[in-house]
């Protein structure tokens, strides 16, 4: 069997794709983008919930928040030693997402302007990222599946807590309501724009579909989230913001409006309300720590000249 | 107010504020490993202010947890003026949490001797946490100042913007001299020749010098505080401040 034949029957027996087996570059290349991309999002993630960890309104609640926040850094680690394994170097990774070359989820160009948001951010937009991650524990590359694991894991905790402030605010003051209402309503259109474009414009789908690094479609996916949401919804007394909205007995599943795709588009191409924001603080933390990246190496290499010295005297 | 609710409220308001500063760093690190590690940190202190202002609550017999961090005002805090101190830049971050980490463990060994049974057990399980973060600002005090010239020059310029601050921690206050009397504790100068020796071995390690006047700026443990506190405060309290009583 050619290297391309053993490959293809390995996606289609479902065993894994390691490190050290022979790949097709075009996969490679699929899948550096995928997880890099991934990890930014992780990254970049942490900016807008990091917003309200010294406003949290109870103590509990900033050390759950800030327990949040870390785990977010710690999927960014497992998701570029997971690319890195593919040949990419983090440092280049890196370099990519702060030049603006590299792509992360467009969900965290948008603010967070109230408590609220935290809340809503668990439950819809941590919703939506297990739906899409999920199926990515069982993807045919094995160090990103294996690093998947753990993410989800974590992750349906966020949703857990994100679901609970929810519930807090919604079982609260008219105040409280009004303001979880407020942030649905900002949040909920950006949320269904995170599955990607309709399948009849994702570039990717294909090929990702044919390799199993993807197992279900961007509008499979989407429909599924709406489906599972709205009764969570209307069990906190939220109204979700689709005039549209509607049970559909023969499809078993929920009609929805169509997402805006022009703001979906604007937002990519980085007109977002917070893109140059985001960009920002990640090159500002990047830049001030450049001496101090400077400074532990250069500790690092004094101490292993030291050490080689006193091993030979 | 006792003095064991004062001191227990100095406790918590200590965590609680050089945490509140850590948490500042979230999502703004220089490398996602120290992200965490000092995410880490934050989280052991707001944890340790959690357990002390639940102690002081029960002490208290009428405000709750939230209540004392949330809805006590500038001149109510009691917290080290050292801790209230802007982040600034990572040396600076740093030489500020070096100081206190190396005081803070000296003073929860104390408490492991406490008569006082909430003392000793918040202790027992907070020391574990601070022997790490005495760990985790050594090393980074050594490696910035035997690291390169620019980084030298930066933690020393730290060291000697922070120093002034740290004399506060080994002067007893009203409160701990109360209990000092009754043996609850012991004088915090008790241990000052200790933290003179740590922080000196570590500072020739890291090729830094130890300024050589006496520090003598105090007042936090009073409710006498820096500019800084009230915006800190105003920050944190915002929420709570806006819509009052609620439950989150």
């Amino acid at each position: 069997m050619t290297n391309e034949e053993i490959f293809e029957k390995k996606i289609q027996d479902e065993v894994r794709i390691e490190p050290k087996d022979w790949m097709p570059e075009a996969y490679r290349k699929t899948l550096i983008r995928q997880i890099s991309q991934h990890a930014h999002s992780e990254v970049v993630g942490m900016l807008p919930e990091a917003n309200w960890i010294t406003r949290a309104p109870t103590l509990r609640r900033k050390a759950t928040l800030l327990a949040k926040v870390q785990d977010e850094a710690g999927h960014g680690l497992y998701l570029y030693s997971a690319m890195e394994t593919l040949g990419m170097p983090r440092s280049q990774a890196i370099d990519d997402l702060l030049s603006g070359k590299a792509k992360y989820s467009s969900i965290f160009n948008y603010p967070t302007l109230s408590w609220a948001d935290m809340g809503t951010i668990g439950w819809l937009v941590d919703g939506a990222a297990i739906l899409n991650q999920v199926p990515l524990c069982r993807t045919s590359y094995g160090p990103y599946a294996r690093a998947m694991v753990r993410v989800c894991k974590e992750e349906s905790f966020h949703q857990r807590q994100g679901f609970e402030i929810m519930q807090s605010l919604c079982e609260g003051s008219a105040d409280q309501k009004a303001m979880a209402q407020d942030a649905i309503n900002r949040w909920w259109w950006p949320t269904l724009m995170m599955f990607g474009p309709r399948d009849a414009e994702s570039g990717n789908t294909e090929l990702s579909m044919k390799w199993r690094i993807k197992r279900f479609t961007n509008d499979e996916l989407r429909q599924k989230f709406v489906d599972m949401m709205v009764p969570q919804a209307q069990f906190l007394g939220l109204t979700i913001p689709d005039e549209k909205l509607k049970w559909n007995a023969d499809k078993n599943g929920y009609d929805f409006g169509d997402v805006d795709w022009d703001e979906f588009w604007k937002v990519v191409k980085g007109q977002g309300p917070c893109n140059k924001q985001r960009l920002e603080a990640r090159n500002k933390a990047h830049d001030q720590g450049a001496w101090v990246r400077e400074a532990a190496a250069a500790y690092a290499e004094k101490r292993a000249k030291r050490e080689k010295i006193g091993a030979s005297a | 107010m006792n003095a064991l609710t004062d001191y227990t409220l100095h406790l918590a308001d200590n965590q609680l504020i050089l945490g509140q500063r850590l948490c500042e760093w979230c999502g703004h690190n220089f490398v996602l490993e120290q992200d965490i590690a000092m995410s880490n940190i934050a989280l052991d202190l707001i944890g340790q202010a959690r357990s002390y202002y639940q102690y002081a609550s029960k002490l208290d017999g009428k405000k709750s947890e939230d209540d004392l961090a949330m809805l006590r005002g500038e001149r109510e805090y009691k917290n080290l003026l050292l801790l209230e101190q802007p982040n600034g830049d990572f040396a600076n971050t740093l030489a500020r949490q070096f100081f206190y980490d190396v005081f803070h463990l000296f003073q929860l060994e104390d408490h492991l001797k406490s008569s006082d049974e909430s003392l000793r057990a918040i202790a027992e399980k907070a020391v574990k946490e601070v022997r790490y973060h005495v760990t985790w600002s050594s090393e980074w005090m050594i490696r910035l100042g035997d690291g390169t010239t620019e980084s030298h020059a930066r933690l020393q310029h730290a060291v000697n913007k922070i120093w002034m601050w740290t004399g506060e921690m080994f002067e007893a206050s009203a409160f701990e001299k109360d209990l000092i009397e009754k043996k609850i504790i012991s004088n915090p100068k008790d241990f000052k020749l200790s933290w003179d020796q740590k922080i000196q071995e570590i500072l020739t390690e890291a090729t830094l010098k130890l300024p050589l006047e006496e520090p003598y700026q105090h007042g936090g443990k009073d409710g006498l505080h820096t500019e800084h506190l009230g915006y800190i405060l105003a920050e944190m309290q915002s929420l709570q401040r806006t819509y009052p009583g609620l439950a989150w």
